[in-house]
């Protein structure tokens, strides 16, 4: 059994706005499309912060919000979203049997208690053991520990939304997002289920998070440029985000009255070891697989290169061997949006879904060249993600 | 299963905890009502309130929480690739692995403290400035590291999932493998469950929360699922590795099936972070749907590998469940708690019980819950107190893994294909 897959519902958040018209709006802005961004609050890293957003719309209980980190407010917000645009929320009885994957990453950390111990620690006249107990046993907030645990965003959403079907969380940075899209596809396309809730958030403003990936040289320090213009001081600029998806089986669909938005036809994931040209060949290996689905005529690539490195290098090889047999029009979102790591993968099908739904294409967020004006209406839009570390994934969205 | 999904069967399997490595020497001491629980020497411990856990020591000193999670991952998976007769190396299926989100840890964040210019006044910024470009730093934890480089030295095909539902980890590692078999994905997968992270930081965190045994003077004592008296959960540390297979598969190269992946099931709790409805109704439901997937009634089910982690909440919602699931039969059908041996591991919990449970069904032994010295009247179950308990005809297991987050998930462990 092989049926096709319906994104139904499509919940976005981000520093653009929220919702599937903020997205659209910013994103096609005659006036050319311009990120929102803060590079004073984490100077020297810029970073594309939440949009004003008033979270009792989503998670009505003030009780609910205080037990969540922004990270977890952001993603359960977006869930929401997308259920309600599925016309699932509230409704218990697809709620029971509506699956979820969630694509985290490490929960929120107390950054002043971290500095604060660190600094104590670093100073050496203390012996680290029982200090280290002393500070933590007394710093340390419980609620915390549960806004930390990389789970409780779904748990969150379970709570909050309601959904009880099943609860898987992946972790492993970007590969975690493309490989929970593709095993809900796949869980659908194969007649597990019938309905499924995917997808992640990130927060920006986190200098936990700055610490790991500078750690590894992936984070954007200086001016903000678009992401195929940071050749010389590469890096990611993180991007606060909320992205999920409702994917349905398209009978299903019908048979509660729900329209489609946009088709997922199909997402694959591997993982290269990243030596010269493997991580390129490994896309192109997986793209081959999309051949029967697809038509002749322009590919609208919205791009998960994120400007660090060498993911962005691979990804550009990836698509030069691409452009030499398809006419493809590249939109790098990352440009615009930021980085949400766990979350862009989703992020992009959303952004395929909701152009392919409006039947138009993005302009080019990127005046390098390497980013050209589509010729013709795009159709069909093929969605990457080029992991900082590991993983390479693809996904095909067209229109229903 | 009952429908037109391929049976998936279990070809290989490995087991660490800190009663040892390998099957052999984790079921004799099991059965002999053996404690891996002892004093916490891993890190000071003065003025914590718990002090004791289930660490594995015996593997040396490891720099990370993630490197002790690798290798004990590594371990489990080397018996169960061996036993499973694949050639080293070539594993020809996915990685599912359940793994603690481990982070920076605190000596890695001292270090980076200790490099900026003014030791002990630093600001958040000058101390995300002097971590950048430290690759040492970055790679240990990041998410997906363990999983990328267990994929790597097994030979394991595509992209590798990483998981976490909690405390019900290692389980739905066995289910989303056993998913993707049925699918058609693979006609093998891998599915480990590890978990080597008690440090200062998560020992603390959880008795923050209260959820841990206080009882230091005697730890091997301290574990006493269903018992009255039951204060807590004792951490551990260890790891599970199951290799699936296709039963037409697994019968088509000649491999020795150890035991069938019967049923499972999965329900999302709605009610709160840490605690179950008091209904029980998403750990009932996930109960009905593990018996109903794989064809069976309650009635069929001899044996219950419990979630029983010996915190007083936990014990008594999951024998309300039961006696929800099996009604008058409750009371008489045995189940038992392998945390009162080997403590609660966490992320591994739910593979390394899985191996249990399989050979459980293999030696037709059921492993007792030792530190049974009181009955809880609010739990009237049999709960093989204190010594093992031989049994005959013994066809399937129910194993119970629960975590926070509304995590609950129900596996079903059989001698021979339904």
């Amino acid at each position: 059994m092989k049926r096709d897959v319906w994104i139904t519902g499509i919940g976005m958040l981000s520093s653009l706005g929220e919702g599937t018209t903020d997205h659209w709006n910013r994103l096609t802005d005659p006036a050319g499309p311009r990120p929102t961004l803060d590079e004073q609050g984490f100077a020297p890293h810029p970073i594309h912060p939440l949009t004003a957003v008033n979270f009792d719309l989503q998670i009505p209980k003030k009780g609910d919000q205080r037990q969540m980190e922004p990270w977890q407010r952001i993603g359960t917000y977006a869930a929401g979203m997308a259920l309600s645009s599925a016309g699932v929320t509230g409704n218990a009885e697809l709620l029971g049997r509506t699956h979820m994957i969630v694509a985290a990453g490490g929960g929120e950390r107390d950054i002043a208690v971290d500095t604060a111990i660190a600094n104590a620690l670093a100073t050496g006249n203390t012996e680290p053991g029982p200090f280290l107990n002393e500070r933590l046993g007394a710093d340390l907030r419980p609620t915390l520990f549960l806004a930390q645990l990389s789970n409780l965003l779904a748990g969150s959403i379970s709570i909050v939304h309601g959904v009880r079907g099943s609860s898987r969380t992946f972790m492993g940075e970007e590969s975690s997002g493309a490989d929970a899209i593709r095993t809900a596809a796949a869980r659908l396309a194969s007649g597990q289920i019938d309905l499924a809730l995917v997808g992640g958030s990130a927060n920006a403003a986190r200098s936990d998070m700055m610490m790991l990936y500078g750690a590894g040289n992936q984070i954007l320090t200086g001016a903000h440029k678009p992401v195929w213009q940071r050749g010389e001081s590469p890096g990611f600029a993180l991007g606060s985000l909320g992205a999920f998806l409702v994917l349905e089986d398209p009978d299903h669909a019908k048979g509660r009255g729900a329209a489609g938005q946009a088709r997922l036809v199909t997402a694959t994931s591997g993982m290269s070891r990243r030596g010269a040209g493997e991580a390129a060949a490994e896309a192109m290996r997986q793209f081959e697989t999309f051949a029967p689905y697809l038509a002749t005529g322009p590919i609208g690539v919205i791009s998960g290169a994120s400007g660090a490195e060498p993911a962005t290098s691979a990804e550009r090889e990836f698509l030069d061997l691409l452009a030499a047999k398809h006419d493809i029009y590249v939109r790098a979102t990352g440009s615009m949006i930021g980085h949400a790591v766990e979350a862009q993968f989703v992020a992009n099908i959303a952004l395929a879904a909701i152009a392919s739904a409006r039947g138009g294409f993005y302009p080019p967020f990127d005046a390098s060249g390497i980013e050209r004006p589509a010729s013709a209406p795009i159709t069909q839009f093929l969605v990457t993600g080029f992991g900082q570390r590991r993983g390479e994934a693809l996904a095909l969205v067209t229109g229903l | 299963m009952s429908s037109t999904w391929p049976t998936i069967v279990v070809t290989g399997m490995g087991i660490v905890t800190s009663l040892g490595i390998g099957q052999e020497t984790n079921w004799r001491r099991l059965i002999a009502g053996e404690s891996g629980i002892k004093p916490i020497t891993r890190f000071p411990t003065a003025g914590l309130r718990t002090t004791i856990a289930g660490t594995i020591d015996y593997l040396g000193s490891h720099r990370h929480a993630a490197h002790l999670t690798e290798e004990l991952a590594r371990i489990a998976a080397e018996e169960a690739i061996g036993q499973s007769g694949i050639s080293e190396g070539n594993f020809p299926g996915p990685l599912f692995l359940a793994v603690p989100p481990v982070e920076m840890d605190w000596t890695t964040r001292m270090d980076v403290a200790r490099r900026v210019k003014h030791p002990g006044t630093a600001s958040t910024e000058e101390m995300v400035e002097a971590a950048t470009g430290h690759a040492d730093e970055y790679e240990p934890f990041l998410f997906g590291t363990i999983a990328q480089n267990l994929t790597e030295r097994f030979g394991a095909q595509g992209s590798p999932i990483s998981l976490s539902t909690a405390c019900a980890s290692g389980a739905t590692a066995i289910q989303l493998a056993a998913e993707a078999l049925q699918r058609g994905e693979a006609d093998m997968a891998l599915a480990i469950g590890s978990d080597g992270s008690v440090t200062e930081e998560s020992l603390i965190r959880f008795s923050l929360l209260s959820a841990l045994s206080t009882r230091n003077d005697r730890p091997q004592e301290a574990a006493r699922p269903f018992a009255k008296g039951r204060d807590g959960f004792i951490m551990a540390e260890g790891a599970g590795a199951l290799v699936l297979e296709t039963l037409d598969h697994a019968r088509a190269r000649g491999a020795t099936i150890l035991g069938v992946i019967s049923g499972f099931g999965e329900r999302a709790d709605t009610f709160h972070r840490t605690r179950s409805n008091p209904d029980g109704a998403a750990i009932i439901a996930a109960m009905h749907a593990s018996i109903s997937s794989a064809g069976l009634t309650p009635d069929d089910i001899g044996y219950i590998n419990a979630h029983g982690t010996s915190t007083p909440e936990n014990d008594k919602m999951e024998c309300l469940g039961l006696t929800a699931v099996f009604g008058a039969r409750a009371g008489s059908l045995p189940i038992s708690s392998n945390k009162s041996m080997i403590g609660h591991t966490l992320s591994a919990a739910g593979a390394i019980e899985a191996v249990i449970s399989l050979l459980t069904l293999q030696n037709q032994i059921l492993p007792p819950t030792i530190n049974y010295a009181e009955s809880d009247p609010a739990i009237p179950l049999d709960v093989v107190p204190n010594v093992a308990r031989p049994v005959t005809g013994l066809k399937h297991v129910m194993s119970n893994s629960f975590g926070f987050g509304g995590q609950n998930v129900s596996l079903l462990l059989s001698r021979e294909p339904v």
